[in-house]
């Protein structure tokens, strides 16, 4: 059977009873089956259950259950928490745990119908931009297995890229969704902060943390982001804002927009290196779709790495506190006294990656250190948000690209941590002011795919979804597959 | 040259709500440990804190009490330090901006004047689990049941002087928080627990000594004894020459002294910061409105209306007010017996003993308030004596009843008969001419001897002034 179709093209099909859930399942287990080994999108497949949930879901649908996603297959990242399963979030420390208890954000799509593949690879502790870090193993990118798929959700963007899963959540902390989307050549989205609860999602960052969809159009992702957004009272920082047309969505199809002004950061488009030729081209495709393109100043953002990596590293630093062999996760053995079971625990438990953001963080916030670091940081936040806000005065969206570069090879950058954190320049000032901000395949570079961005004011998020499924009409970047003679499709085509 | 003792008390009020200040978890003490902490207070991966509103409500109340300023904006700080019984690594507190600040209380010690102590803050915070050290060979025992109980730390200004001042200021506060319905009081559960910094310096010194922190007393009197212990520890160590050195120290109450726990400098770095999970607590003012529109009568207001109003003592005052029971209990009885000197005589005395004899409270009372006010008023208005009535009170404690059931049943009304009682006086002048002797001789002490035989004869029930007024007419015959 076809898996490759749209989620509406799912939904049909379910509906109409073209295919039923458990075939559905069932094929994209194996999929999974016979690619994962190469691939490593999955720390866990729950081939059990996802068949129980798809029989349920099928019992659901002939009783005729109205939700868009009932017998929908959906992988998660390994940072939700799902009750009865294990939930690693990559880490050696977290390894066997079994949380009691579901992330909200899951819970609610298990409610909607869908049906759970299993849990994805991740940087460990999402502390990652190429998914190296995982304790499970790397993740191949699906264009190219010498490459890295990005990170840290690199195992849902693989997924989806490799058809593994027509869906995944994600977390984005400073990019840690549209980064990897843009290498995988899928569409993602970082939705506002405080739109989908973080509860049961293994904190990195709280301040930063929000979940989010991959799939492979702006369409797919306003199908799934409706069934989890909303507040939470198990989360105080999600928020109350009411948005009628996400509920909407659960019933209409996304619409698309055709006119607005669109800011371009002129720090960004200065220098634009391999992301010249497709961003170029993507304004030009915008702008004969009746977007008025207009160059805008984000006059702080070049601060924004480095405020990043210490607010991030302060909150990280605290929030991994409580993995200290006490009560869950890796405990090492024969501990000889209180110190030596929390030093060996933490030792062994956490990856080099994960030990250096709570060393840093943990510097950052010490005493003597806090004014010059955290508290600076903060500042420098408060105007990267504020240069935001006075972008979005002028134009109702603002365009980037999502990254650099094409997906660097695996290795590469494992030696150079600050060259590594340097692949999240144009997503981390949208996470630090908490807009919702989204990537979209925009083209190729040496047969690989790239992203653009578009960051949109706070809850925004229809604009942007409607913004990118007007681009996503007008192109095609979004249908390519991985291993469709890639080298060839550079020139990029426009529909 | 004299030494003058510095002294600022932090106290911990355990807030009396139903849950836990960050999670839904109940508070009850006593629970099996580790029945009583869910997935947020076991601090596992993924959980977050959600505020209680009660416990923001119950320190909004504190700090009206006080006549503190409420801050409008305040914030959630991490604590950060490693210890098997803090789940998270971090406790919840509030460090820069804290919910209630400046305020003071009124404080009395016995022979002084009422004394202003100011309160430098009170903030809210979580408490940690218990570390149990006994209980397994070799091992520690953790109970988490407690870890996310409400705090209200309370943190007085270097005000206090002595350790008696000391001892009334944990008094005040332990009376102030149960006036307020914010806490249990309990402290042998823990509900109030005291740290003390405590320095010297020479009387007139500007600067202030160095001070020793005193961790966790739990008690009036051990505040009281281990802050005298360490007064004098300081002046004996100062005096032979030596410093005092900056230590966190504790009480040992069976050898009462004080012992080094830990070397302040060797303190953790505990890198505050505003927890990121929370959101500040925004405070409008029609909120602490109607709080302030809640609050009770305070025990001071109260304690200045007894002796303006009821005309009692400043002795009686104090003491009726201390306990908010007692004063209700009081009231209760006043409103019934109509007289404030003689309830308040009979809270103090009869009843008192009797409760502290039986070791029960005053809510535990046998007799209840308003059996007690019917007493008194019998007593006010002349129906039983003073004497009858405490046999009255006897039997009312051991078996109950009502008051006028009991005067009626058995017999016990005043007799206040003019005649049967002349008859009486009669009776016992005629029947005892040595004593009338005597008396008329000049000895005043036999008129004693008379009033005792009248009693007698009427079985205690005489009325007292009436027989003392007839006696006298019928010996000056």
């Amino acid at each position: 059977m076809d898996t490759d179709l749209s989620l509406a093209g799912l939904a049909t099909g379910l509906r109409e009873r073209s295919f039923s859930s458990v075939e559905l399942t069932a094929a994209l287990l194996a999929q999974i089956a016979e690619r994962n080994p190469q691939l490593n999108a999955f720390i866990t497949v729950t081939a059990d259950e996802a068949l129980q949930q798809a029989a349920a879901a099928d019992a659901a649908l002939a009783g005729g259950a109205s939700s868009a996603l009932c017998g929908i297959p959906l992988a998660y990242k390994d940072i939700f928490c799902t009750r009865g399963v294990r939930t690693t979030c990559g880490s050696r420390m977290l390894e066997e745990f079994i949380a009691p208890y579901d992330a909200t954000a899951t819970a609610r799509l298990a409610a909607a119908g869908a049906v759970m593949l299993g849990k994805t690879n991740m940087d460990e502790f999402a502390m990652g931009s190429s998914n190296e870090n995982s304790h499970f193993g790397a993740v191949a990118n699906p264009w190219d297995d010498t490459r890295v798929p990005g990170g840290s959700s690199g195992g849902s963007a693989c997924a989806v890229a490799a058809g593994l899963a027509p869906a995944a959540l994600g977390t984005d902390t400073g990019g840690s969704i549209r980064q990897p989307a843009a290498f995988c050549g899928v569409s993602g989205l970082k939705p506002t902060y405080g739109r989908v609860s973080r509860y049961g999602m293994v904190a990195f960052a709280s301040s930063l943390d929000q979940a989010g969809v991959f799939a492979r159009s702006a369409a797919d992702i306003a199908t799934v982001l409706p069934h989890m957004a909303g507040f939470d009272p198990l989360d105080s920082t999600s928020s109350e804002h009411e948005d009628p047309w996400l509920d909407a969505c659960t019933t209409q199809p996304l619409g698309t927009a055709r006119s607005g002004r669109i800011g371009l950061p002129k720090q960004y488009f200065r220098d634009l290196g391999v992301t010249e030729a497709s961003l170029q081209s993507a304004c030009r495709v915008l702008e004969a779709s009746g977007f008025e393109l207009v160059d805008v100043s984000l006059p702080h953002v070049d601060a924004a790495i480095p405020c990043y990596y210490i607010i991030a590293g302060a909150e990280a630093s605290t929030n991994l506190s409580r993995y200290d062999g006490v009560r869950f996760g890796h405990r090492c053995d024969n501990p000889q006294s209180l110190e030596d079971l929390y030093r060996r625990s933490r030792s062994e438990g956490f990856g080099a990656e994960v030990k250096r953001r709570i060393l840093t963080g943990t510097y950052a916030l010490s005493v003597g250190y806090y004014d010059a670091y955290y508290l600076k940081a903060q500042k420098i936040r408060r105007l990267i948000q504020q240069d935001f806000l006075a972008a979005f005065a002028d134009v109702d969206l603002i365009i980037a690209p999502t990254t650099p570069d094409i997906a660097f090879k695996r290795g590469d950058l494992v030696d150079d941590p600050v060259a590594m954190y340097q692949q999240d320049i144009y997503t981390i000032p949208a996470s630090l002011a908490g807009l919702p901000a989204m990537s979209i395949p925009c083209g190729t570079h040496r047969g690989l795919p790239l992203g653009l961005q578009l960051i949109g004011p706070h809850f925004a998020e229809k604009r942007l979804l409607e913004t990118a499924a007007s681009f996503q009409q007008q192109t095609d970047w979004h249908q390519q597959r991985p291993g469709q003679n890639p080298q060839a499709a550079d020139s990029g085509s426009e529909t | 040259m004299s030494w003058e003792s510095v002294i600022g008390l932090e106290v911990h009020v355990q807030l009396a709500t139903n849950s836990k200040i960050f999670s839904g978890a109940p508070t009850a003490f006593g629970a099996e440990p580790n029945t009583q902490a869910c997935v947020v207070d076991l601090g596992l991966p993924g959980v977050l804190p959600v505020l209680n509103e009660e416990a923001v409500r119950m320190a909004v109340k504190f700090g009206l009490a006080i006549g503190a300023e409420i801050h409008p904006y305040s914030v959630f700080d991490r604590k950060n330090y490693f210890y098997p019984d803090l789940p998270k690594g971090y406790q919840i507190s509030q460090f820069e901006q804290p919910i209630v600040g400046r305020g003071s209380l009124t404080v009395h010690v016995e022979g002084c004047e009422p004394q202003q102590v100011g309160i430098t803050r009170a903030h809210l915070e979580e408490d940690a689990g218990k570390s149990i050290h006994d209980a397994y060979a070799g091992l520690t025992g953790i109970d988490l049941n407690r870890t996310g109980t409400p705090l209200l730390e309370v943190v007085s200004e270097p005000d206090l002087r002595t350790a008696a001042e000391a001892a009334a200021y944990f008094r005040q506060l332990h009376s102030l928080v149960r006036y307020l319905k914010i806490c249990d009081g309990n402290l042998a559960e823990g509900s109030m627990r005291c740290d003390a910094n405590v320095s010297v310096r020479r009387v007139g010194d500007p600067e202030l000594g160095v001070r020793a922190e005193i961790k966790n007393i739990n008690s009036f009197r051990f505040v009281e004894m281990a802050i005298t212990y360490e007064i004098e520890r300081q002046i004996e160590l100062l005096e032979s020459g030596g410093t005092v050195a900056r230590d966190t120290r504790l009480y040992d109450a069976e050898r009462n002294e004080t012992r080094s726990m830990r070397s302040k400098e060797l303190s953790n770095d505990y890198r505050y910061f505003p927890d990121p999970d929370l959101l500040p607590i925004e405070l409008d003012q029609s909120f602490i409105d109607a709080v302030a529109a809640d609050l009770p009568e305070l025990p001071e207001a109260k304690l200045k209306r007894y002796v303006a109003q009821l005309e009692l003592s400043d002795y009686d005052a104090a003491w009726l007010t201390q306990d908010p029971e007692v004063a209700e209990f009081f009231e209760a009885v006043f409103a019934q017996a109509g007289n404030a000197k003689l309830a308040a005589n009979w809270v103090m005395g009869e009843l008192s003993a009797a409760l502290n004899k039986a070791e029960l409270s005053i809510a535990e009372s046998p007799v209840p308030a308003a059996t007690l006010g019917e007493l008194l008023q019998r007593i006010a208005d002349g129906t039983v004596s003073g004497k009858i009535a405490k046999g009255l009170f006897d039997t009312l404690w051991q078996s109950g009843g009502d008051v006028d059931t009991i005067i009626a049943s058995e017999g016990l009304q005043q007799v206040t008969d003019s005649g049967e009682i002349q008859a009486m006086v009669d009776e016992i002048v005629a029947a005892n001419p040595d004593q009338v002797a005597q008396f008329l001789s000049g000895k005043d002490k036999v008129f004693g001897f008379f009033v005792g035989q009248v009693m007698k004869a009427s079985k205690g029930k005489a009325n007292p002034a009436q027989v003392n007024e007839l006696l006298r007419a019928a010996l000056k015959k």
